[in-house]
């Protein structure tokens, strides 16, 4: 006969805890959502970001009007064609493309006008282009202009090299960019989508499951166990950081080996900044579910205070220093931006301690406080 | 007995217990002092809304009180509540299980849970899984289960750590006679472990068979004993009438109007009627004519609860004056033919054929998962059938749904109103999808504001209607375009019995005018109003006849007045022994 065992306790404890955990994973294997946000969602997210979503331009199509016919102007319209940005249409009258732009086929065109070697010839003028870009993509213009700029620049100086021209420029750029050196966005966008994915698991996933419990009422009759608040929220805890994790493994491994987004930090230091950014995200999901006794209540309240934030003041799309001061000041209460950083530091440049601990820091305090909150408004009571 | 379990201190003790709620200001319980005994079995009765389930929650631990103190075995529950969780097995209303983890999965949680490990979980489980006849299932999800299959499985979580007491809130609600019947064997075998329960319930019927019955209505105690000390006071009081010749509504509508009457139900052809004192003759049986004769019945416990109440609301419907009689050409209004709905291989509902004439209340009723709701909706046109035809007035449903449902009314299970509505908006919205407008549409509105006493809540949102008024609300919503047919389902479960008699009146009111009704209904005393019922079990209408007719089929020499409970059980019981699978 053994001995009855202790009704209290650090054992049981233990084994209540171990118990609910076991509860959650059983239930995560049952319910399609949480296993399509956490282990198909990673996926779709990388493939869009990875193929469909692009922040820069190749093959940008362009028309190109020659109304002069001479040899330079020949040779200006081969330095477009043989560019790996454009997608060339030429024609010979502006007419012609007129339409094109409209129905959007072209992007915008450049008109080399009829005096355009006359005009080159003469030291006292500078020869005219005129570019005309659709300016209801504004971004898409901009690179059109900015583009065409850096061809007609190029084509330039190599004529003045071929000529040999004694008024060679005293300045010559040379642009090189770091750490992201093929100027992929891909580059930045894959890590980025890990920053989403793990808000949606440790938040919106965390915040819908408490509310589940509510809902159907197994939470008044766990309450009515001798399980305590602090078991309970810890098991959510354990479970879905074990969940969240697990996922970023997914997407770490496809971003690394399956679209070959450089990796230049250390894996570790990798493990160390994801499970802290999961903790925010489970703080918020816990937090929300300590207020929202409803389902809808909490997914509404998950999109809006973690979710939305996380897609668009994360510097995961847009860039933080371009937003008004207004929106920037936001994005500092915004966990993701923390994360998106680290991300986009560890992937692209390398273990920047001087970088990450800042944001390890502003993370672990946001994490912080919301445990302190969870745990003031979590009573053991359905009140 | 006596010996085991000493009246000693009480298990719990409740002294001055009140409990509000800030937000809408709500008196949920109002200062109650009450003891629950070692090992006996208290009914706590009362209408939705009474303040039952607060009670358990505070005797749980899970809430604490505004004022007054509840003790559980000496702990006090809002310093020691811990310490209460350890001894208590709590079924809340939706029985607490996890529906995506299967039987055993539930069982194993709650046991790690409670702490119960080693031999005592082995022996512990054991006697559960037979207790309840779940063996068989514990590899089926929760979620696949029969009501009353997961109510027996609830029942088993919280029994796992042997409590001293088990709060069962309501455990008998949305589950058929023959669950019901079995769980009340189950709780008896508890008793006779020395488990004390609280068992909290809208059926005074289940209240009657406990040691103790607490009345709760509004938040007040209203009664507190034994309940045969309650129905003892309205011993002599109680008669039944069987009219030979006429309706027996329009016979219950005068007799309500009697001096000394203060109560009156329909009981299939009979009359039961509870006076307010003993008089001889108790009432003026000789103004109803047809040699009546008013035969002295034994008293309930629900006669009791309306004395209690003040007696019931008298028997004219207001609603019933406006209405127009309806006369309608053929006699049949609504039938069904050869119906059969499958849900991929599951056959739900096989070839269910009747035929409701006018002026009649048709009763469908049967076990959960018995075919009962499918073939409902399919009678309201809410589902398509697979086979057959559903038709009203002539009118099939599937071809000119329209046109039939404009001349249906419909009262769906737990109030279908736009809870976010008020009143007004509500009744508003409803004459308009049915089609009532200006002056016509002005006018129903009002009519219905008048008839229903809704005047003080116009602008109160529906959903924190006090639970009567929802009720009215939803009638008035149902009838506002002088339907010819009303569907009904469950339309007053977990209401309180005055309501429900007001209910009544509107709807006999109705009848009498000759608006045809179909109801569903778990709550046999409801189906005593009926004129006919069909029984419908594995997707067919195993017996269909008026309710003293199925009564009469299960008469036998040991019990020779059968209830309706009696009835339904037995005829299902034999339709099980002659059709084994």
């Amino acid at each position: 006969m053994q001995p009855t065992p202790s009704r209290t306790g650090r054992p049981s404890t233990m084994r209540r805890m171990r118990s609910l955990i076991r509860k959650e994973f059983y239930q995560i294997v049952r319910d399609p959502s949480s296993i399509l946000i956490s282990g198909v969602l990673p996926l779709l997210l990388m493939f869009l970001y990875g193929f469909a979503v692009s922040l820069d331009l190749d093959h940008l199509r362009i028309g190109l009007v020659l109304e002069d016919t001479s040899p330079k102007a020949q040779s200006f319209a081969q330095s477009f064609s043989s560019c790996p940005y454009f997608d060339v249409k030429i024609a010979r009258d502006r007419r012609e493309l007129e339409h094109d732009l409209l129905a959007g086929t072209i992007r915008g065109f450049v008109v080399v006008p009829a005096y355009f070697s006359q005009y080159l010839e003469r030291p006292s003028q500078t020869a005219p282009i005129e570019v005309i870009a659709d300016g209801s993509e504004t971004n898409t213009a901009n690179f059109v202009q900015n583009y065409v700029a850096g061809a007609w620049i190029g084509w330039l100086a190599n004529e003045r090299i071929s000529n040999a021209t004694p008024e060679a420029p005293i300045v010559q750029i040379q642009s090189r960019f770091w750490y992201n050196e093929e100027l992929k966005s891909r580059n930045f966008l894959i890590p980025g989508s890990l920053a989403i994915t793990l808000t949606l698991i440790g938040t919106l996933l965390t915040a819908l499951v408490v509310a589940r419990e509510w809902e159907r009422g197994t939470m008044e009759a766990l309450l009515a166990t001798p399980v305590t608040a602090i078991e309970l929220l810890t098991s959510k805890l354990v479970s879905y950081f074990i969940l969240g994790f697990g996922s970023s493994l997914i997407s770490f491994t496809i971003a690394t080996f399956f679209y070959d987004v450089p990796f230049r930090g250390s894996f570790l230091v990798f493990a160390l900044v994801t499970s802290v950014f999961l903790l925010t995200a489970l703080g918020t999901g816990l937090f929300i579910s300590s207020l929202a006794k409803t389902q809808f209540v909490a997914s509404q309240a998950a999109m809006t205070a973690a979710y939305m934030p996380a897609f668009m003041l994360s510097g995961f799309i847009f860039e933080i220093q371009s937003m008004p001061p207004l929106i920037r000041a936001i994005t500092y209460f915004v966990p993701a931006r923390y994360y998106v950083s680290c991300l986009q530091t560890l992937f692209l440049v390398g273990n920047v301690w001087g970088l990450l601990i800042r944001d390890l820091l502003y993370m672990l305090l946001f994490a912080f406080v919301l445990f302190i909150l969870t745990i003031r408004n979590t009573k053991k009571s359905l009140e | 007995m006596q010996a085991e379990h000493p009246l000693s201190a009480p298990l719990v003790r409740i002294q001055n217990l009140s409990k509000t709620f800030p937000k809408p200001f709500v008196t949920a319980l109002d200062n109650i002092s009450t003891e629950i005994p070692k090992g006996k079995i208290v009914g706590l009765v009362g209408p939705d809304a009474a303040g039952k389930t607060t009670l358990i929650r505070l005797i749980a631990g899970l809430m604490t009180p505004t004022k007054g103190t509840i003790t559980v075995s000496g702990h006090d529950t809002t310093k020691e509540a811990s310490s209460i969780h350890h001894i208590i097995g709590y079924m809340p209303q939706k029985f607490g299980l996890y529906e995506d983890l299967t039987v055993m999965q539930n069982l194993t949680l709650y046991a790690d849970l409670k702490s119960v490990f080693g031999d005592e979980r082995k022996a512990s489980f054991e006697k559960l899984l037979s207790f309840t006849a779940l063996r068989p299932f514990g590899e089926r999800f929760a979620g696949a289960l029969s009501g009353g299959m997961k109510q027996k499985l609830g029942l088993a979580c919280a029994l796992l750590s042997k409590p001293e007491l088990l709060l069962l809130d309501e455990p008998s609600v949305g589950v058929d006679p023959i669950s019901r019947r079995e769980l009340w064997k189950m709780v008896q075998d508890l008793l006779k472990e020395g488990i004390s329960i609280l068992w909290s319930t809208a059926y005074l019927d289940e209240a009657e068979r406990c040691d103790t019955a607490l009345l709760l209505n509004e938040g007040k105690l209203l009664y507190d004993g034994p309940p045969g000390a309650l129905t003892e006071k309205v011993s002599g009081r109680t008669f039944r009438m069987t009219p030979k010749e006429g309706s027996r509504r329009a016979l219950l509508e005068k007799t309500l109007s009697l001096d000394n009457v203060i109560d009156g139900t329909i009981q299939g052809t009979d009359i039961r009627v509870v006076t307010r004192e003993i008089r001889d003759p108790p009432f003026d049986v000789a103004s109803l004519g047809g040699d009546l004769v008013a035969r002295p019945t034994s008293a309930r416990f629900e006669d009791s609860f309306m004395d209690i109440l003040g007696g019931g609301p008298g028997g004219h419907s207001v609603l019933s004056d406006i209405t127009p009689e309806i006369c309608l050409g053929h006699n049949v209004v609504v039938e069904a033919k050869n119906l059969t709905k499958r849900f991929g291989s599951f056959t739900a509902v096989n070839n269910v054929s009747f035929s409701i004439p006018r002026g009649e209340i048709f009763g469908l009723l049967g076990p959960n998962g018995a075919g009962k709701s499918t073939t409902f909706k399919m009678m309201c046109g809410l589902l398509k059938p697979t086979e057959g035809s559903a038709s009203v007035i002539g009118l099939d449903l599937q071809e000119a749904p329209s046109e039939a449902r404009a001349r249906i009314g419909y009262m769906a299970q737990k109030f279908s109103l736009y809870t976010d509505l008020s009143v007004l908006q509500n009744l508003e919205f409803f004459s308009g999808v049915y089609n009532l407008r200006n002056a016509e549409k002005k006018k129903a509105v009002e009519t219905m504001i008048e008839i229903f006493n809704l005047k003080n809540y116009l602008d109160v949102s529906a959903g924190i209607l006090p639970l009567g008024f929802k009720q009215r609300l939803a009638l008035s919503c149902s009838v506002l375009h002088h339907p010819e047919v009303l569907f009904l389902d469950e339309p007053t479960s977990g209401v309180d019995p005055i309501t429900r008699r007001e209910f009544w009146n509107h709807i006999n009111g109705l009848v009498e005018k000759g608006v045809t009704v179909m109801v569903t209904t778990h709550f046999l005393d409801e189906a005593e109003y009926c004129d006919r019922i069909a029984l419908v079990y594995r997707g067919g209408v195993i017996t269909l006849g008026p309710p003293d007719a199925l009564k009469a089929e299960a008469r036998t020499d040991e019990n020779p007045t059968p209830t309706l409970e009696d009835a339904f059980i037995k005829l299902i019981e034999q339709y099980d022994a002659t059709h084994a699978l």
